[in-house]
């Protein structure tokens, strides 16, 4: 049922799984690509995805009511999931105000691309490809190490590498450490983690169908047939799990975003 | 059957960052579950640890897919 979509395993000869190159679709129009970028599927459902964010928010808070009825009920317990279990509890009661609005955006735009990769005929999560998690890596890099300068000037960055209480003769071999992992590895595997589960999750369900349908469609044998069967009704407990991966990442994705804000606003506490 | 090494070794190098993850959500879930109240003081260093050791995998991943 999935299989139409997807790259057709080689008729003759063995079965071709399939590979990242078959998650880079051709782009929609070719012509852009002479103005710097090209414009695939990925950004597409970017566009969708906020308009989507934006038209179900602003209808839900649209005639607010004391007694509030589903959707604005859902959009309430969202916001105060963000604003209290993300903003409030990770940033602290002092000084969360103001990052409300960029973990909310953070944290809805990256559910909602996400999400597109289990819904059908969308199907492939938009940070499966690396530039867009990039992008948003980036975004907030610049944000904490902007948010540091303004809190702490130039010093921010001895704050942010050079840990309390450690004897001058550990320093030398902490402080490069901990510019790599703060100012290196930090931003990559903020964005990477997010594209490769992503990835994973989309490869799972490009496998699953090609595989499918190479044992139902090109085998012969009523046995490997079955087995075809099988792999659908095994793809379908795939999907609840890469469901629940997609929330997760969204929800780490965020809460990782809250932790370096707060990080670079009390640098100087630790 | 063809396919590339480099995925195997990165299915061994993931079991490390594996367990270390695993060992940091089971300090987590003890240390909440003797103390409820200093779940908030607890959850953003498991989830700095967390980053920290599963950049290992990250970075494996990426090594297997880049370096041929």
């Amino acid at each position: 049922m999935f299989a139409f979509a997807l790259p057709m395993a080689s008729e003759e000869g063995g079965f071709v799984p399939p590979t990242v190159s078959d998650t880079h679709l051709p782009e929609i129009f070719p012509w852009m690509a002479e103005y710097g970028t090209g414009f695939g599927k990925q950004m597409l459902m970017i566009v969708l995805s906020i308009v989507l964010i934006s038209w179900f928010f602003t209808a839900a808070i649209k005639n607010p009511k004391l007694v509030p009825g589903k959707m604005q009920y859902l959009a309430e317990s969202g916001y105060a999931f963000v604003r209290n279990g993300i903003g409030r509890d990770i940033i602290g009661e002092k000084n969360f105000r103001p990052w409300i609005p960029l973990l909310f955006a953070t944290f809805f735009f990256v559910l909602l691309n996400n999400l597109f990769g289990a819904i059908p005929f969308l199907q492939l999560p938009s940070f499966s490809h690396a530039g867009s998690a990039y992008a948003m890596a980036i975004i907030i890099y610049g944000t904490w190490i902007a948010v540091g300068l303004k809190n702490h000037g130039i010093r921010y960055f001895k704050l942010a590498v050079t840990p309390a209480g450690v004897s001058p003769v550990m320093l030398i071999l902490l402080v490069p450490l901990e510019i790599i992992s703060n100012f290196i590895v930090r931003p990559l595997t903020h964005s990477l983690r997010l594209m490769a589960t992503m990835l994973a999750g989309h490869i799972i369900v490009m496998l699953a169908a090609s595989g499918a349908r190479h044992l139902i469609v090109v085998q012969e044998s009523l046995a490997l047939n079955g087995v075809g069967v099988l792999v659908i009704a095994g793809s379908v407990a795939m999907y609840f799990l890469e469901l629940l991966i997609m929330v997760l990442q969204a929800f780490v994705f965020t809460l990782l975003t809250a932790i370096y804000i707060q990080g670079a606003l009390e640098a100087d506490a630790h | 059957m063809s396919g590339s090494l480099n995925m195997i070794g990165y299915g061994l190098a993931a079991i490390g960052s594996a367990i270390g993850v695993g060992l940091i959500f089971a300090a987590y879930i003890n240390g909440v579950a003797r103390q409820p109240e200093a779940q908030r003081i607890l959850q953003p260093i498991a989830m700095l640890g967390f980053a920290l050791a599963e950049a290992l995998a990250i970075l494996g991943l990426v090594f297997a897919f880049v370096i041929k």
